[in-house]
């Protein structure tokens, strides 16, 4: 039974992680049937449904000013700020949207209010939804909180962070509801998810391993929950743990491997790594964007040192770079070298793909990156193009979908609200959805010096729909 | 050789195609209302219109404008006959030293031509593209309201005539 | 006997009494020397006493045309509307006949700078009395051509009549004489009472043509066989040229030459773009020598209290003592950008030995000496014209621009040359406003008021102008550079880093210092506002906590310390306006106040203003803003609604996110992402401003009131909001959040 699963799984996963197009959902509805069918029989068999509700917290609560210090550190590292609060909303008081192949669901109120935070949470039922994703009144959790990763959190850390939750400012805010269609909207199914999938208990140093590797691996298997988006995940929604940070997806966006399996062109060392999750920039890779740059912001308000061990445990998970990896990022390194010296009218016949002179796509990808690109990124990270990074160096153009590109290319890059950062203006206005396709077309032959991909225009289109709902910027 | 359509009118322009729109308009055709502010897309002093959508024209290399419709301030109307976004910043004197002003008119007026009746709150969001240095936000944001108002009203006029 | 001399005896022939009155002097030609000892003996009104004759502030044409000369300039301060009102309101003719004429060295009378918020108190005032007394001239003339009583003829738009009927235009009546003479201490003035143009918001003169893509701006002048340049500058300040391969930029698309003068680099080209991307190459081309001479950022201000400064009492009252009793805090303040939405900008035109120079330069009579001392021309052959830049808030890079269009017209005389300063070019060059540090201390009585009183202020010179070429940034990498001169102090009472550094309140015992620092890591100059926009927000967040020391209202506090009744008004007015009495705190909301009087000489304002503290993030939001101001004789009170809410705003971007960053070498704010400023988001939900209106009474300069007030109330109403006192600007998220805790 569970070798069918996995077997359906995998089919399932291709098509929720590609397109979704509307002959998809004939063939969605029938896997979803068939997942309810076999869910709802192994409820039966499992025979588990909700758990207690666990009694108020007492009231008065007080909690020793260190502990609430540390526990900020705590839920910095654990970015809960990023799925707890809404889009210009108060901080904590949750109405997030958070897109899942299963449907919407909405960050919860996990301020003290009373009545629609977690005001009335013991410590005992803030444990229980860490480590076992269960909440007050006992209902299953679903795994977009990332519990099957909190779960590793020790004790002292999950009473600190109880302790500066319970002392934020009760806000009242009642979250939309989820938009998860049959069976996902069914709280008790999960139960059986966790049966498959979920397995609570606190971290296990390795003993073969140094303190510094065995902090970083705490924190990045733990609160830093990086395997929820840079692990693949099956078609019910599960990290694949024989898969472990080999590329997974969030909000959009790709999480690259950070495995040997890197896509980046250069390799990252624990020095660049630590670099970027503390300051979000490193000059040989892009800056942090899209769903890392709350991750970073947050990483620079923790101790150095935690940084520091979350780097070097990742550097390790990566390992030693193979000499096919390195000779490819000797040429990657070289290739943006020669145009760098070359700027701003850069050499590019010597490496030209043979015979596209013909290939009118190819000269007009070409062409647009010319006009509209190389100004800055041709320069190489020099103040004067707002520091932008040479694109033989970047990850987007290397990973195994467009999606990374055609958020940057259309969104461009811009600072939070008020703070010092890089600036990347988007293009979505100034290219027509035909110009971007060509563009990174283009961008990924020349620069990412890799196969094609297929899912150039859907991604743009996606892209689109969603800035003009943000936006109400017109159709392209 | 370039041709690129301007306020209604077609002109073959000799340059390299990937010359930013805002060189062209203001080298070649000698058009003052997109102004240089920053060649980065950071300030949207350089604002104008390619079917109906704002775009920044210090970023756009005309090779990629051939066959769209560009329009730019002038294109909006003149000193003696002013287009109804001009006419509301004109009334309410929403303007300072004025070199941010014709690039905001630009974001405005593909605002209203796409939401009649903006919110206050999807205004400033709208707007949040371009700079003003001078403090003149506040006049802004109302002389778009009443661009609003003066369009929604033209444009019910319009209707009962029919 | 030439035309003139034959007019000015006709003038004289038979005149009534008025015209008797004036003097007769020598024409002045254009740079000519002082008009001699005897003009100066009885002090003109404004900016005549340095310009007398009238005809340097009003021409009449034969058809009736009215000119009006002014030294200074438009920054978008609305200040030809408001001196074409004054014209209008004395000459009696409709507003729409007036053309006024800014500052151009071969044109207008030399009134130096357009700063410090002087232009109403100096060409105002001048072109007030001016007009008056031509008026009166005319009237005394067609008084003798029809033979009646001055008083008895009417005045209506420009044309006059008498009882009987009779009429003659202003035109007709001088017939294109001029009115060579020199202006009179005294001025008919019409009552003011009877305004019909001034005290009325007129709209600005200059708004239409902008809003339709006329040629206005600097950035927009086009002359027949303009060249386009962009200038290659060092990477930092003690940057030198150390290799440059010049000859592959030569041959590039369009390039007419490559100028390398020293250190200084730049390119000419045909077309704008085609100058852009031949300086991308010549950047490249170059490598440069540099030297880690900037402080470490982390210790900016303790490394400016380390240099040797002059120090001076400005307020000489004991020193405050120590101890139990007395409260004390430092303040503090980075450098600013003025940031400048257009970047400058300049042409220049140098043909049979005379340049032209079009600028945005706030003074075009200092600049064209500086421009002639660096090229060491005769003063008379280069000419400056002022053209209208984007807001330039003070001394910007205008007249660096000027300098490189001289500099490269010379590299191509019979051609006009156009400079444009790329952004990074205006963000790392220009001067900015200096870093602050002011500690102030103070002791109260049993009943809360104040009876000792110590601030002292550390700064850089604000005013680096050029005056000397030395001060013009491309004359410092030139082969033969110019040595940037020792800067000097302005004195008080208008003062620069001590700018407001004394306090319009009723103290007892009050010391002020002022700690002149003459070396200048960083290039600086005046910011709008100059030294007033730290001094106010650091002695008015000061007063605040003196009144919180002894839970006195802020509003209350303020009062009981200040007998001028006009400062009382603008700050009853603005609490009454806010609500303040009546005010309700909310969560994580907090209200401030501030006041001040520009230079305590100008524009009187206070504010009141609400704030928001997002606890979680240390992010500050404006609710609601509200101003009361006092600028005398509101000539066009709409403007000065303009200015005063424009201030508010743009020192809310001030307060909340500048400042300059750099590493030991360079400067690391190059552009609108490294340097953010307040964008629409950030804006409060409303400012109300109430103009306090006073016919009568002499105009006080507005353009600089807001700043400094703004800031406090800002900082007040934080403190106000979370019980936390931030001391050094800005007020970040990152900063607020510190400061708050966990």
């Amino acid at each position: 039974m569970i070798v069918m699963r996995e077997a359906f799984g995998n089919r399932l996963c291709v098509h929720y992680c590609g397109a979704q197009g509307s002959r998809m959902r004939n063939g969605r509805f029938f896997l979803h049937l068939m997942v309810a069918l076999q869910l709802g029989a192994a409820t039966m068999l499992a025979g588990c449904a909700s758990q207690p509700l666990l009694p108020d917290a007492a009231p008065g609560l007080s909690f020793d000013p260190r502990a609430v210090a540390r526990g900020a550190q705590l839920a910095a590292i654990g970015n809960c700020i990023d799925c707890h609060t809404a889009a210009g909303g108060r901080p904590y008081a949750g109405g997030r949207a958070l897109k899942t192949p299963f449907g919407i669901i909405h960050g919860t109120n996990i301020t003290p209010d009373s009545d629609t935070g977690i005001g009335r949470w013991s410590e005992a039922a803030f444990f229980r939804a860490m480590r076992e994703g269960v909440d007050r009144e006992g209902r299953h959790l679903y795994p977009a909180f990332p519990y099957d990763h909190y779960t590793k959190v020790t004790d002292d850390d999950i009473r600190a962070i109880y302790a500066y939750l319970m002392t934020r400012e009760p806000m009242r805010a009642v979250p939309p509801p989820n938009k998860l269609p049959f069976p996902f909207n069914i709280r008790s199914l999960i139960a059986v998810w966790k049966r498959l999938y979920f397995k609570p208990g606190v971290f296990r140093p390795d003993p073969a391993r140094n303190s510094e590797w065995n902090r970083g691996a705490y924190l990045v298997q733990g609160l830093g929950h990086c395997g929820a988006c840079h692990t693949p995940r099956n078609a019910l929604g599960a990290e694949k743990k024989t898969e472990y940070l080999e590329g997974g997806e969030a909000g959009g966006w790709h999480g690259p491997a950070l495995t040997a399996a890197s896509p980046a062109p250069v390799p990252w060392t624990a020095e660049q790594l630590h670099k970027y999750l503390r300051t979000g920039l490193d000059d040989l890779h892009a800056i942090a964007v899209g769903p890392m740059e709350p991750v970073v912001r947050n990483l620079a308000t923790v101790p150095e040192q935690d940084v520091r061990a979350m780097a070097i445990y990742l550097a390790a998970i990566a390992g030693e770079p193979s000499p096919h990896r390195r000779k490819k990022a000797q040429d990657a390194l070289a290739h943006a070298r020669r145009e760098e010296a070359s700027y701003p009218f850069p050499d590019r016949t010597d490496h030209e793909a043979v015979g596209r002179g013909g290939d009118r796509a190819y000269q007009n990808g070409r062409a647009i990156y010319s006009g509209a690109c190389a100004a800055c990124h041709d320069q190489g990270r020099q103040p004067t193009s707002g520091a932008a990074l040479h694109l033989a160096l970047g990850t987007a153009m290397t990973i195994p979908t467009s999606a990374n590109l055609v958020h940057l290319i259309m969104e461009g890059i811009t600072p939070p609200d008020g703070d010092v950062g890089r600036f990347m203006p988007g293009f979505a206005s100034e290219l027509t959805n035909e110009q971007v396709r060509d563009l990174v077309a283009y961008i990924r032959e020349y620069f990412g010096r890799a196969p094609a991909w297929y899912d150039i225009e859907d991604e743009v289109r996606k892209s689109r729909k969603e800035l003009s709902e943000r936006n109400g910027k017109a159709k392209g | 050789m370039v041709t690129l359509n301007v306020n209604g009118q077609t002109h073959q322009i000799d340059t390299h195609p990937d010359t930013p729109l805002l060189y062209v308009l203001m080298d070649h055709l000698a058009l003052n209302g997109a102004k240089f502010g920053c060649g980065l897309g950071q300030c949207g002093a350089c604002t104008v219109l390619a079917d109906g959508q704002a775009i920044f024209s210090c970023i756009t290399p005309v090779s990629v404008l051939q066959g769209r419709r560009i329009r730019t301030l002038e294109g909006l109307g003149t000193i003696d006959n002013p287009g109804p976004v001009q006419r509301a910043f004109i009334e309410e004197q929403a303007a300072q030293c004025g070199f941010c002003i014709p690039g905001m008119i630009m974001r405005a007026q593909a605002l209203l031509e796409r939401n009649p009746s903006p919110s206050q709150a999807e205004i400033r969001a709208h707007m949040s593209t371009n700079l003003c240095r001078c403090g003149t936000h506040m006049r802004i944001l109302r002389a778009v309201e009443h661009a609003a108002g003066a369009m929604r009203s033209g444009a019910a006029s319009k209707e009962s005539k029919r | 006997m030439n035309e003139d001399a034959l007019a000015r005896r006709r003038f004289l022939a038979g005149s009534g009494a008025l015209v008797v009155s004036f003097s007769l002097l020598p024409r002045l030609a254009p740079g000519a020397p002082e008009p001699p000892a005897a003009a100066k003996i009885q002090k003109l009104p404004g900016a005549l006493g340095n310009t007398p004759m009238l005809d340097s502030w009003i021409r009449i044409g034969a058809d009736g045309t009215i000119t009006v000369f002014t030294g200074k300039v438009e920054l978008g301060q609305g200040i030809k509307t408001a001196l074409i009102q004054v014209a209008a309101e004395e000459l009696l003719v409709d507003p729409r006949r007036i053309d006024l004429v800014t500052a151009d060295t071969s044109r207008t009378p030399d009134e130096r700078y357009t700063a410090g918020s002087q232009s109403m108190q100096d060409s105002g005032t001048a072109i007030l009395n001016a007009a008056a007394q031509v008026r009166a001239l005319l009237l005394g003339i067609a008084a003798q051509l029809y033979n009646v009583s001055p008083d008895s003829l009417t005045v209506q738009n420009g044309t006059i009549r008498a009882a009987d009927g009779r009429s003659i235009g202003y035109g007709e009546l001088v017939k294109g004489r001029s009115l060579h003479l020199q202006a009179q201490p005294q001025s008919p003035l019409r009552d003011p009472a009877t305004r019909s143009i001034m005290g009325k918001s007129m709209p600005r003169v200059d708004i239409p043509a902008k809003l339709a893509g006329a040629v206005i701006y600097i950035q927009d002048l086009r002359l027949p066989g303009m060249a386009h340049a962009r200038v290659v500058r060092p990477p930092s300040y003690g940057a030198a040229l150390r290799t440059l391969d010049a000859a592959k930029i030569e041959k590039l698309p369009g390039v007419v030459k490559v100028v390398h003068d020293g250190s200084y680099l730049a390119v000419i080209a045909e077309r704008e773009y085609q100058a852009v991307m031949a300086m991308r190459a010549l950047a490249r081309a170059a490598t440069w020598e540099e030297k880690a001479g900037l402080p470490p950022p982390a210790e900016l201000y303790a490394h400016l209290q380390r240099l040797p400064s002059q120090d001076t009492a400005i307020a000489d009252g004991p020193a405050t003592r120590s101890g139990s009793g007395t409260i004390e805090a430092t303040y503090r303040r980075p450098y600013q950008i003025h940031g400048s939405i257009g970047p400058s900008c300049a042409v220049g035109r140098y043909q049979d030995g005379s340049l032209t120079v079009w600028t945005h330069s706030q003074g075009v009579y200092p600049l064209q000496g500086a421009i002639a001392e660096m090229l060491k021309l005769p003063a008379e052959r280069v000419r400056c014209i002022h053209m209208e830049g984007a807001g330039c808030y003070g001394h910007n890079g205008a007249d660096d621009a000027g300098a490189d269009a001289a500099l490269l017209a010379l590299a191509l005389p019979g051609r006009p040359v156009r400079v444009q300063w790329m952004r990074e070019d205006e963000h790392v060059w220009e001067p900015y406003g200096p870093a602050m540090i002011s500690t102030a201390k103070a002791r109260l009585n049993a009943s809360g008021d104040v009876t000792d009183w110590q601030y002292e202020v550390w700064s850089n010179s604000h005013n680096e102008r050029p005056g000397p070429a030395g001060n013009l940034a491309p004359a410092w990498h030139l082969q033969t550079p110019f040595a940037k001169p020792p800067p000097k102090p302005i004195p008080q009472p208008t003062g620069g880093g001590d700018r407001n550094a004394i306090p319009l309140y009723r103290f007892g015992n009050v010391r002020v210092v002022h700690h002149f620092i003459s070396q200048m890591p960083l290039r600086v100059s005046a910011l709008r506002a100059l030294g007033a926009y730290h001094n106010i927000f650091a002695i008015e967040s000061f007063v605040d906590e003196l009144a919180r020391s002894t839970r006195a209202d802020p509003v209350e506090f303020r009062l009981r310390h200040l007998d001028d009744a006009r400062a009382r008004d603008v700050i009853r007015t603005a609490a009454e306006r806010f609500g303040w009495s009546g005010y309700k705190r909310q969560q994580g909301r907090g209200r401030g106040f501030a006041f001040a009087r520009y230079k305590n000489l100008a524009a009187y304002a206070a504010i009141a203003c609400e704030v928001e503290v997002e606890r979680e993030t240390g992010r500050v939001r404006m609710i609601r803003a509200v101003a009361a101001s006092d600028s005398g004789e509101a000539v066009n009170p709409d403007g000065i609604r303009n200015q005063i809410e424009g201030g508010i705003i743009q020192s809310l971007s001030w307060t909340l996110f500048e400042a300059v960053t750099f590493n030991d070498t360079r400067i690391t704010s190059m552009d609108w992402g490294s340097y953010p400023i307040l964008r629409f988001p950030n804006l409060p939900d409303s400012v109300e401003v109430h103009v306090i209106n006073r016919p009568g009474q002499p105009f006080l300069g507005t353009g600089e009131a807001a700043q400094g007030p703004a800031a406090a109330a800002i900082a007040n109403a934080v403190a106000d909001a979370t019980g936390v006192r931030i001391r050094e600007l800005p007020l970040t998220n990152r900063r607020v959040k510190a400061a708050i805790g966990v």
